[in-house]
């Protein structure tokens, strides 16, 4: 952390915005550094998309205020555009075009100066590990090529502010990975990242992430502070035969706080795991399960975030 | 019923596609209640793998035979057994929920006295009741998803084929659309998912893993897991980069990834860990500790496809 301080890269205070009687965002505040990632996890129709169209200067928020780099996105939301690079799920290619021509059309959209075009052009190849397929229709690309080649254009006017909308969906792990030590190099270079996703193992590739749920945030913390602090409890692993009657028998039991099959074993919420297991095993035993076997394991993202969703959905009396 | 009855079997199974070969030889032997998946990059033969299976596309080489049935020779009793949901599934977005379901009910000959039934226990299973009149075009990516899981299990189908059914589902819907899958096996159904998911591949009794039409690995998730060559190890570090560079080329390490609040190291063997922690230390390299994790089947998958997929 530098001594200095600094303009925080994205600075939200108390954003709000209704669609009529719909409150989409209430009452956001966060700052993310220059640098850093910022993951944004929700359930659809959370607010993820308006908060990003927000940022965008797309839509006006009711209350509160952003800016970017220290811009206030109401006053001046042409010169916050232009500091941020948007690339959304669905690549927005032009498969009918070449790489290049993709890579000139977004350039001249981006307005990137005529004198730079061709260098930029030719960094955005190498970074994508596209140099050598210029002249490749998109069409003939597999999907982590292009999901590359996106990235290549949304960075063609190098955009203080990167916002990547579910950027891997249908990506293979490989080119997954590609990805994000591109973006993990872009973010090493001062450009910060705002990711928005509903993949848990993308979301640990971010610094810190922002649980998003009925257009509030619930948690913001690193990927490993939420995986610890987001469970009431500790989790198990228990195996045993049938596995129905497994389910059935741990649901009915007072001391599991939640159960959820998962592969061939039970994941369930004891409070204290390491003090209660024994008990649990003899009960199963009891109830005429075979091959008890009760293991404490690490709790996913995806586990801390179904079980503080659900938390918020009890808090608020159940579904909306 | 057996347990070990094998529901679905291929064996040389083949498809071309002009110079390129979607699946190359595959074979596969699926049992009875069990949830099968189909694992791996685009373009590895997933989704030509489900269309045979399905009877909507004919191999050019190989057998293929579901529910005992060979789908080549008798493709309309293959039908009869099974569902299959692709990607995109065909609901009519200006239909209700109710009537979406109704029309599937009504194109599959399911009889009216179960038809109610049917619908009323598969919504419940999706929580999806209070939908009902709602228009399928206005649903949520999370719901089109389960209401076309609903409308394609409206037959009671003994076999269900499903084409990355999750792709854009948040991970609540996801959640509930496995505890549905789970509960089909319960009830005998068997089940096969291709996916490029591969946190959701650990939730399969067994996977296969494809990569270029071919099948590299079957197994269960533990065991593949098991043939993770060497270990692998989390450093937690306030500079990733830096520990990055440091590491990458190192003797023993095989391959570094970042991640959010540290490095993944893949290593040759687990007693590594240690001579790099101090080889870090002796460079001025922060680090805060480093531990081996157990990997998951990406990792795997990573570690064994590593050099492929370089081509466009």
């Amino acid at each position: 952390m530098s001594a200095m301080p600094s303009i925080p890269a994205i600075e939200v205070q108390a954003l709000g915005k209704r669609f009529g009687d719909f409150a989409a965002v209430s009452n956001v505040s966060f700052a993310v550094e220059r640098g850093e990632i910022l993951g944004f996890l929700g359930p659809n129709g959370a607010g993820k998309s308006t908060v990003i169209r927000l940022l965008c200067g797309l839509l006006r928020p009711t209350s509160g205020r952003i800016t970017v780099d220290g811009i206030d996105v109401g006053r001046d939301p042409e010169a916050v555009r232009r500091r941020i690079g948007y690339m959304s799920q669905k690549f927005s290619l032009y498969s009918d075009l070449s790489v290049l021509e993709n890579l000139q059309f977004f350039g001249g959209v981006y307005g990137v100066p005529r004198q730079a075009i061709g260098e930029r052009i030719q960094d955005a190849l190498r970074m994508a590990g596209l140099a050598g397929h210029a002249d490749t229709p998109v069409h003939a690309l597999a999907g982590g090529w292009k999901q590359r080649l996106a990235l290549g254009c949304a960075i063609l006017h190098r955009p203080r502010v990167l916002v990547l909308d579910e950027p891997t969906s249908g990506v293979d792990p490989l080119s997954r990975r590609r990805f994000w030590d591109l973006i993990h190099d872009l973010a090493a270079d001062g450009v910060t990242v705002l990711v928005s996703t509903h993949h848990m193992d993308e979301a640990e590739y971010c610094n810190r992430v922002a649980l998003i749920d009925r257009g509030r945030i619930v948690a913001l913390d690193t990927p490993a502070n939420i995986r610890r602090r987001a469970l009431d409890g500790e989790l198990v692993e228990v195996r045993g035969t049938p596995l129905g009657r497994l389910l059935e028998a741990l649901a009915a039991y007072p001391p599991v706080r939640d159960a959820a099959v998962f592969g061939n074993a039970v994941h369930a919420l004891l409070a204290r795991a390491a003090d209660e297991a024994p008990a649990l095993a003899a009960y199963l035993a009891g109830r005429g399960i075979g091959e008890v076997a009760v293991a404490r394991i690490e709790p996913t993202l995806e586990d801390a975030f179904v079980r503080m969703i659900g938390r918020q959905a009890q808090g608020a009396g159940g579904a909306a | 019923m057996n347990a070990n009855e094998i529901t679905v079997a291929a064996t040389g199974l083949t498809k071309r596609f002009g110079p390129l070969t979607a699946v190359d030889g595959l074979d596969l032997a699926v049992r009875r209640g069990e949830i099968f998946g189909l694992v791996g990059p685009d373009g590895a033969g997933k989704t030509t793998a489900l269309r045979m299976f399905a009877a909507v596309m004919a191999p050019d080489a190989g057998r293929v035979s579901v529910g005992g049935v060979d789908v080549v020779a008798e493709p309309e009793r293959v039908r009869e057994r099974i569902s299959y949901m692709p990607q995109r599934f065909g609901l009519y977005e200006d239909l209700t929920v109710d009537e979406n379901i109704r029309f599937y009910a009504e194109l599959f000959a399911v009889p009216r006295r179960l038809r109610e039934q049917r619908a009323a226990r598969l919504l419940a299973a999706s929580s999806m009741e209070r939908f009902r009149k709602r228009l399928a075009g206005q649903l949520s990516g999370g719901m089109k998803q389960k209401l076309g899981l609903a409308c394609a299990l409206v037959h009671a189908p003994s076999i269900v084929l499903l084409d990355e059914p999750t792709t854009g589902v948040d991970p609540l819907s996801r959640r509930e659309f496995w505890q549905i899958l789970y509960g089909l096996r319960a009830e005998g159904v068997t089940l096969l998912i291709s996916t490029a998911y591969l946190d959701e591949a650990e939730r399969c009794d067994r996977l296969a893993l494809l990569h270029g039409g071919r099948m590299l690995y079957c197994d269960t998730p533990a065991a593949l897991r098991a043939r993770m060559p060497g270990a692998l190890a989390e450093f937690a570090t306030p500079a990733p980069r830096q520990l990055r560079d440091a590491l990458q080329g190192r003797a023993g390490v095989l391959g570094v990834l970042l991640v959010g609040n540290g490095v993944h190291v893949h290593l040759d063997q687990a007693g590594r860990l240690a001579e790099l922690e101090r080889q870090l230390r002796d460079s001025g390299v922060p680090c805060d500790g480093a531990r081996l994790v157990p990997p998951s089947i990406e990792d795997l998958f990573v570690a064994l496809l590593g050099g492929a997929g370089t081509q466009p």
